[in-house]
């Protein structure tokens, strides 16, 4: 049982929660995950881990709420404890010394985008981020990026916050004004981290996608997160969850990821992109 | 007086029909009555012939002579001193390769129903508490066990009972490997399975849910941590896919997802449990061992009207226990056997059906067994929407990866010696499917005892 130690909401339908759990907050490293079960019977699960502290031995995750098992998770206060919450699972973010570096966050992304930008900035890159959101409101993590990001660029679909449009947009803005990124590395929605990689193939910037497909158990035992990269099929859970995105099938990973589509009462994670 | 009835007393079963829509145990097992009635057809042989089969050498005359005179009790105690999990055994084991191969009844007629007795016994005697707590000294000694399947339990209940202090490393959220979330509901009740771990657990075994060795910790973390031995019981988890286009398309699982979505997950009783897993009205099962017959199995209950076991060799060389294979044939599995599936078809992402050909047995292989070569212009469609890959699984590479000193073998087992399943690492031993490949629970049940005694000589004798 892991105990949640303080927990807090982002916007109306993303939190952020802090849980008690040594085994994980020992080795964790950016760009892994956990898998949690809220209740006995309930759903295995992934998200990833958004940050940690070893002696504090917890782990913070940033969930949005999408459908039946997320709203169990948001239900649970500080002081209650989640049934299981197993990491750290996935290879780390394989993140290599730039001078500068774009970060692009769809929604929810930007939480599993947010270790590995911090941990760049660590080894001494320059960093922009993208945030890319519905509304004003679900764009997460602005501070927290502003504190060692050089810029943070926002776009809205609606313009209630930052430039009215995609994600995208500024991209192609950005490099159209002679911007030189080392590397992107982008998280989000399927289909914004496609559109993504098709700008940024064309550029000839190596870019880094975080996949979600579905996943049971999350070690390479049941093949249910499999993925088609560079014509080789790769399990998600062990050999990534990042990939270079320009190797990506994504059309199989969108139709993949739809395959429970009618069993999941609602879900709105397409959210942001 | 021995009954020399030529048959085993029949053990009552569920009608196919009945039991084809519920998840519920098809074999219902013996009363008292008949067990005692099978238990007559056992001549006692001085020399015990059946016993060599049995991996684990339970003293089979012995027990079935106490259930005989009606001492069920000491029936449990002879059986449990060999055998930590009876209940689970005696269902699942293959008895007719096994014990009941050796046994004289069979020279004419049917062997005697070990397996059906000892599940007898332990079901008995599992009915009233289980709770018997033992008090053993504790010696002081640490010693971590990964995973909690049947070599890993069994190598932690016989340290315990040494006085090791055991922990067991689980990385699911239950223990029981296979048992749990591998074999279904139907053929070993879970609940039992449950029983049968907690005997182990209070010979005073610790457990550690939700820790995977090479991610959470390692082999070499672990000895740091106070550990003086450490056993690798991980299995074989990692399913084999056979490579042909299409096997991405939505609606092609492996066994080894669509068996813990229903069984671990429960998802067959979805939407109670909010696990789901798809299941057309028509379904490919490929392969032809037990994994291939539970999911074959499974997916009939729930809910599909046409299930194919597709296997490229014929019916004697299915690998499956010959009770499964004559349960799915009551329950109208369809057996398309001498056939090989060469490519998924798909519609929308969604598969339509797969394409095969027909086989034929030709020269022997490495393994001795002939091997199937493809018929010319044999080529032909199964119209399915649910593929299930059924065809092996290997070690799960993460361990290896991440142990230095830990020699494996090109296809990803672990290399022991045999006689203490020692591996090529200080204090490091292995058993069970992370050696042989998938094989059975009892011979992963011996690896685990065989190795708890080796590590029981190293530690005492340093
Ligand atoms: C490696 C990885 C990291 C992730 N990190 C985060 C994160 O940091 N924050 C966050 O908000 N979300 C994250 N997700 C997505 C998160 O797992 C899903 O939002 C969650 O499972 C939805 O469950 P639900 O029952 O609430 O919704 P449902 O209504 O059941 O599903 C909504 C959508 O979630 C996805 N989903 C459902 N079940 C699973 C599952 N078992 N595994 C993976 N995806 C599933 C599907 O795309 C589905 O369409 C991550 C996913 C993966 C694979
Ligand atoms: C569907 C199916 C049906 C079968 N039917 C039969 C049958 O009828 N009769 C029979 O005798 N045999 C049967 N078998 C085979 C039998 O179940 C296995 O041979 C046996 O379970 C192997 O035991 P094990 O302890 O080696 O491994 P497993 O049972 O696989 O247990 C390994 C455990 O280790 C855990 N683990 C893995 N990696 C790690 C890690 N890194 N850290 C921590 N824990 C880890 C796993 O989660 C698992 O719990 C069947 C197998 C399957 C899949
Ligand atoms: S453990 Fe298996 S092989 Fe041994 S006697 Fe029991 S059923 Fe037979
Ligand atoms: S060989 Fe058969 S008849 Fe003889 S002791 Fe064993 S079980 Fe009994
Ligand atoms: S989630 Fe099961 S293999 Fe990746």
């Amino acid at each position: 049982m892991y105990e949640i130690i303080s927990k807090k909401s982002l916007n109306s339908s993303v939190e952020w929660m802090e849980v008690h759990a040594p085994f994980v907050a020992r080795k964790c490293e950016s760009g892994q995950f956990i898998i949690l079960r809220v209740d006995e019977d309930g759903e295995r699960f992934p998200l990833t881990i958004a940050d940690y502290d070893r002696e504090k031995q917890t782990i913070t995750i940033i969930y949005q709420i999408v459908g039946f098992s997320t709203q169990k998770l948001s239900q649970k206060q500080v002081g209650d404890f989640i049934h299981d919450f197993v990491g750290p699972l996935g290879r780390p973010a394989d993140l290599k010394p730039h001078k500068r570096v774009l970060g692009i966050g769809g929604g929810v992304g930007a939480a599993p985008l947010y270790p590995q930008l911090k941990r760049l900035h660590e080894l001494g890159a320059s960093v922009d981020v993208i945030l890319g959101g519905r509304s004003d409101e679900f764009v997460i993590l602005e501070d927290e990026l502003k504190a060692f990001c050089d810029h943070v660029y926002v776009a809205t679909n609606d313009g209630s916050k930052g430039t009215k449009g995609f994600v995208t947009d500024i991209l192609n803005e950005l490099v159209s004004q002679g911007t030189i990124y080392d590397e992107i590395i982008t998280i989000g929605p399927l289909i914004m981290m496609k559109v993504v990689c098709d700008i940024t193939k064309d550029l000839g910037i190596p870019t880094s996608v975080s996949l979600n497909p579905v996943m049971v158990d999350g070690t390479g035992m049941c093949g249910g997160c499999r993925v088609t990269v560079g014509g080789k099929i790769k399990f998600a859970c062990v050999d990534g969850p990042d990939f270079d995105g320009h190797l990506v099938d994504f059309e199989e990973c969108m139709r993949r990821q739809s395959m429970y589509k009618e069993e999941e009462h609602l879900c709105k994670i397409n959210l942001g992109g | 007086m021995a009954n020399m009835n030529p048959k085993k007393v029949s053990m009552p079963e569920q009608d196919p029909t009945l039991r084809s829509q519920n998840f519920e145990e098809v074999s219902l097992g013996y009363t008292l009555n008949l067990a005692q009635e099978e238990a007559l057809r056992c001549l006692q042989c001085k020399h015990k012939p059946c016993v060599a089969g049995c991996p684990v050498n339970v003293p089979i005359p012995e027990f079935i002579q106490k259930l005989a005179e009606g001492d069920i009790k000491e029936a449990y105690r002879i059986i449990t001193n060999e055998n930590t999990l009876p209940a689970i055994c005696g269902r699942v084991c293959p008895q007719e390769n096994q014990c009941e191969k050796l046994c004289v009844r069979a020279k004419k007629g049917e062997s005697v129903g070990i397996g059906r007795l000892e599940r007898f016994v332990a079901d008995y005697i599992m009915e009233g508490s289980t709770d018997e707590v033992h008090d053993i000294p504790k010696n002081g000694i640490k010693v971590a066990v990964v995973g909690g399947g049947p070599a890993g339990l069994t190598c932690a209940g016989d340290l315990a009972k040494l006085g090791y202090e055991v922990t067991i490393f689980e990385a699911l959220h239950a223990l029981g490997g296979v048992l749990m979330y591998g074999i279904p509901e139907f053929r070993l009740p879970k609940l039992l399975v449950q029983k049968e771990i907690q005997n182990i657990i209070n010979l005073g075994v610790r457990i550690e849910k939700n820790v995977i060795v090479g991610r959470s910790i390692t082999i070499d973390e672990l000895f740091q941590e106070g550990f003086k031995a450490v056993f690798i019981g991980s299995g074989a988890g990692l399913p084999t896919f056979m490579n042909i286009p299409g096997e991405n398309l939505n609606g092609v699982y492996s066994a080894n997802e669509f068996l813990t979505r229903s069984n671990l997950m429960k998802a067959y009783d979805f939407p109670n449990n909010p696990t789901p897993v798809k299941i057309g009205k028509k379904v490919a099962v490929v392969g032809g061992g037990n994994v291939a017959m539970d999911a074959a199995r499974t997916a009939r209950r729930l809910g599909a009207e046409e299930v194919y076991i597709v296997y490229r060799r014929g019916e004697s060389e299915l690998p499956a226990r010959l009770e499964e294979v004559h349960h799915a044939k009551e329950e109208e599995i369809i057996f398309k056997l001498l056939s090989n599936p060469t490519k998924i078809l798909g519609e929308e992402g969604w598969v339509v059906g797969m394409e095969c050909i027909e086989m034929e047995l030709g020269e022997p292989d490495a393994s001795g067994r002939r091997r199937p070569v493809e018929k010319q212009d044999s080529a032909f469609t199964l119209d399915v929407n649910t593929v299930i890959i059924a065809i092996g699984q290997s070690p799960n590479p993460l361990i290896c990866q991440t142990t230095a000193g830990l020699d494996t073998h090109k296809w990803g087992g672990i290399v022991v010696e045999e006689e203490t399943m020692k591996t090529s690492k200080e204090n490091v031993y292995a058993g069970g499917d992370v050696v042989t490949s998938a094989a059975t629970v009892i011979l992963a049940m011996g690896s685990g005892k065989k190795a708890a005694k080796a590590i029981h000589q190293k530690l005492t004798s340093a």
